[in-house]
């Protein structure tokens, strides 16, 4: 009789000590916010163009933490599904079909001699990459556009057109089909 | 370190992993002496010929450049200036094909040479001892000096250094098949390349100075050893001939036993490494006052008739180098069996790490050492761009040859998979690109090229990720700010009304002013709902205006109305800036006329809009054509009327009409997806 006390009083014991340092570790260690986010907000683009319906990569970020659909993201393509897939352990999903393929990477540009200046497309860039002012003709700091389109819609005068981004030194990629290799004999 | 200059001096060094030996080619172009060229007709010098940024032009189309003048000026560390090799005129600066593998145009500017040559002002150095350290680094700067081994990295930050420098190697190696420019450069100005490493060695203060030099160039060592018999400091270290013991880690491990670990410089281990070429030019800028503007290059392969190093000027067209030396297109195209599928090859280089130029207008610049024009015989692979690849077998050759001592197999499939973590976790940064691996693999799997392909994908995303990065700081400011001035204005609205009470409450015969024309227009509203709610019997109180708009119709009392209304909200508003102006009926009269015009332009921009885009969407588009010219014809007719209003404003005003009528009718057309064969434009559009 007294052993079986005894064994209860010890396991009593020794739950109460485990269960104080948990306790303990879950107010010492508590993790501020949802770190998943930051994990798939770093895994997204960040062009905050809108596309997946969310204003902006981090609310879209937000929303696959909560179970969204993790194909709507379409500046990163499938490149950028596979990966949250890989994050979140599910499976990878083709591109939703309401969204178009990207097609490479853009900048917008303003043609300036038709701008009017009704400030219009300042107010839609979600990176704040246009100068303008009203009456003033607006232009693009180009090294800051995301090319996320959200600009070309607003413009009343349609002098908001989507360019490739040009191809230089530095961003260019060797296409090894076009080089063979050099070696001497 | 003693250990190691008594190592040196019994002729021992220690070994670098792998390494290989190709066919050296160099009796092609080393018995012949370096040619000094006729002046080419034009020049073309691209603004960045070095690793870095490319300098602010100074010269503009048009200018007379005077021989050694400088094109660019810097106004940061890593920009190097270009000078005008020779005298002439600059007739264009535009985009044109520059000495990269991708053939891409960058900036460059054309000078037609005058044949005169005439040198701008220089002042000679005649003793540079008494030089400090900042004016010879001044100099060199000026000079335009990039590191002439291939890299291009500018001199001046190079060997702008503070920690003490152990060893100062000169890197004479040239260990690249057919290249013989150092060797020449060597032999005939030994002096010159001597003056330019006792600058270094007054700059840097090392305390040693090594010279790396294959055996294979006995002439060039005997020349040295000569040059440098006075001075104990310097020490001529032949090494035996292995590729690529030129690179820069490589003849570091040669040299002193020391490993440049991954991700280090050499000057982490106080070692600084500079070309021989390099130290030609040094001395030339800082004893001569003479800027880069020239340099060896060999031009050599079996294409070529008369294989010779030349002095040739920068910006000089590789076909003109060519033509000198006696290159015919014809020689190569007649051997091949499918003219068709030849590409004309001309690489730029060595065989090792060089690359084809696609297009012969190529200009010479700071980092070409030579042009290689190999006939088919010699190099059949640089003629067929098919590629002979074959399964790897996994022989192992590849990683017994690296001299970075990595495993090009592994790195291979990863580069194949795109497998960007794995390759930087195999160290794939670590490849100087030598083509070693390449050179042995009996599969000839082009693995150089796999990884210089995945080097520059990873590069780009890596700009990719900081450009992302920075994207995301300024949509989270533009949030912060969006909020931020949406409080202001909150609390900026609540303030103006706070003082609009005060002023009111307040018994200044200004607020009492205020306070009756408020009363007074609030009556005035009053009666106007009362003449439109009861248009039979009106009140007594409403003067004889009121009357006479009840004799007009709805519309004219509402458009009175509207007038009205806007110009008492006019005379609060001169109000409250003018506390002192007496009576809103004086401001009103004055602002008249200028505002109103804005206004009614605004209206009738907005009407036609709105008009358009309605009429768009309900009506058939033959109907389009009259309605919109009537829509144009109001919204000029308004504006018209207005005395003071500009033809320009009008006119580009009519212009954003206009546009904004063919956005409306763009989206009209996509939204009526049935089309009718009664449509003349659908057909013609079809």
């Amino acid at each position: 009789m007294i052993n079986i006390f005894i064994a209860i009083l010890v396991l009593g014991a020794i739950a109460a000590i485990f269960g104080a340092l948990l306790g303990y570790a879950s107010v010492r260690y508590h993790v501020e916010g949802d770190p998943i986010v930051e994990q798939l907000d770093a895994l997204l683009p960040q062009t905050q163009c809108g596309q997946c319906g969310y204003p902006g990569c981090k609310p879209y970020a937000e929303a696959v933490a909560n179970g969204e659909a993790i194909n709507k993201c379409a500046p990163g393509g499938e490149d950028t599904i596979k990966k949250i897939a890989d994050l979140l352990g599910v499976d990878v999903e083709p591109l939703d079909e309401n969204h178009e393929e990207d097609t490479g990477p853009k900048v917008a540009f303003i043609i300036e001699e038709d701008c009017i200046g009704c400030t219009k497309c300042i107010q839609a860039c979600p990176v704040d990459a246009i100068i303008g002012a009203a009456k003033q003709m607006h232009t693009i700091i180009s090294d800051e556009c995301t090319g996320c389109d959200l600009c070309v819609a607003p413009c009343p005068v349609d002098c908001i057109e989507m360019r490739p981004t040009p191809e230089t030194t530095q961003n260019w990629q060797w296409n090894l089909t076009k080089i063979a290799i050099k070696q001497i004999n | 370190m003693e250990s190691i200059i008594h190592r040196i001096s019994q002729g021992k060094f220690w070994h670098f992993h792998g390494g290989i030996h190709p066919p050296e080619q160099k009796h092609l172009t080393s018995a012949k002496p370096i040619r000094n060229l006729p002046l080419p007709k034009q020049l073309i010098l691209p603004l960045q010929q070095h690793i870095g940024r490319q300098g602010d032009l100074i010269v503009k189309v048009g200018d007379k450049v005077l021989k050694g003048q400088r094109l660019t000026q810097s106004s940061n560390a890593m920009m190097v200036p270009i000078h005008a090799p020779t005298s002439g005129t600059v007739t264009a600066i535009e985009k044109s094909v520059i000495a990269h593998p991708s053939g891409l145009r960058e900036l460059c500017v054309f000078i037609d040479v005058d044949g005169d040559d005439t040198w701008r002002a220089r002042e000679i150095c005649t003793d540079y001892t008494q030089l400090s350290h900042q004016q010879i680094i001044r100099k060199i700067a000026d000079a335009g000096i990039a590191g002439m081994g291939g890299a291009g990295f500018p001199t001046q930050i190079k060997v702008n250094t503070k920690p003490d420098i152990n060893f100062l190697i000169i890197n004479a190696a040239e260990c690249e098949p057919y290249i013989t420019a150092d060797d020449l450069l060597m032999r005939e100005h030994s002096a010159a390349i001597i003056d330019g490493i006792k600058i270094l060695d007054q700059l840097l203060n090392p305390a040693f100075i090594l010279i790396g030099i294959e055996d294979n160039k006995p002439q060039a060592i005997k020349a040295l050893q000569q040059a440098t018999l006075s001075n104990e400091k310097i020490h001529v270290c032949i090494l035996p001939t292995k590729y690529p013991s030129g690179g820069e880690k490589q003849l570091i491990k040669l040299l002193t036993g020391q490993e440049v670990s991954s991700g280090t410089l050499p000057i982490n281990l106080g070692i600084i490494v500079q070309n021989v070429a390099t130290c030609f030019a040094i001395s030339d800028a800082v004893i001569n006052d003479t800027p880069l503007i020239r340099r060896v290059v060999t031009l050599t392969g079996k294409a070529l008739k008369k294989p010779q190093n030349v002095w040739a000027l920068l910006g000089t067209p590789v076909n003109y180098l060519l033509e000198q030396s006696g290159f015919s297109n014809q020689a190569t195209a007649r051997q091949t069996s499918h003219p068709q599928k030849t590409t004309p090859s001309v690489i730029m280089g060595g065989p090792m790490m060089g690359f084809s130029i696609l297009n012969e207008q190529v200009p010479i610049v700071k980092t070409s050492n030579c042009i290689l024009a190999p006939s088919r015989a010699e190099m059949p692979s640089a003629f067929d761009n098919n590629n002979n690849e074959v399964e790897c077998v996994r022989c192992g050759q590849c990683a017994d040859v690296c001299p970075s001592q990595l495993l090009p197999q592994e790195l291979q499939w990863s580069a194949k998979a795109k497998d960007h973590q794995q390759l930087t976790k195999l160290n794939l940064f670590d490849c100087i690109d030598c083509g070693a691996c390449a050179y042995v693999c009996p599969s000839q799997i082009p693995l150089v090229q796999y990884y210089r392909i995945a080097k520059a994908e990873i590069r780009q995303q890596q700009l990719l990720n900081v450009k992302s990065e920075q994207a995301k700081e300024r949509f989270e400011a533009r949030k912060l700010r969006l909020e931020r001035e949406k409080i202001a204005r909150e609390e900026k609205h609540k303030k103006a009304a706070a003082a609009r009470k005060a002023a009111m409450n307040k018994k200044t015969p200004e607020a009492n002013a205020a306070k009756s024309a408020v009363a007074a227009a609030l009556a005035r509203v009053k009666a106007k709902k009362n003449v439109e709610n009861n248009n039979a019997d009106l009140p007594e109180a409403i003067n004889i205006k009121q009357k006479n708009n009840a004799e007009l119709d709805d519309k004219a009392h509402v458009k009175a109305a509207v007038a009205r209304a806007k110009a008492k909200r006019l005379a609060k508003q001169e109000n409250i800036d003018l506390p002192k102006s007496a009576t809103k009926e004086q401001t009103s009269e004055t602002s008249d006329s200028d505002e109103k015009a804005h206004v009614k332009a605004a209206i009738a921009r907005a009407k036609a809009k709105r008009l358009a885009k309605q009429e768009n969407i309900d009506s058939p588009k033959t109907e389009i054509k009259e309605q919109t010219s009537n829509t144009k014809l109001k919204g000029r007719q308004q504006p018209a009327k207005e005395q003071d209003n500009t033809d320009e404003k009008k006119v580009s005003i009519a212009a954003a009409v206009a546009k904004a009528k063919e956005k409306a009718k763009a989206k009209a057309k996509t939204k009526k997806t049935p089309k009718t064969s009664s449509q003349p434009t659908n057909e013609e559009a079809k």
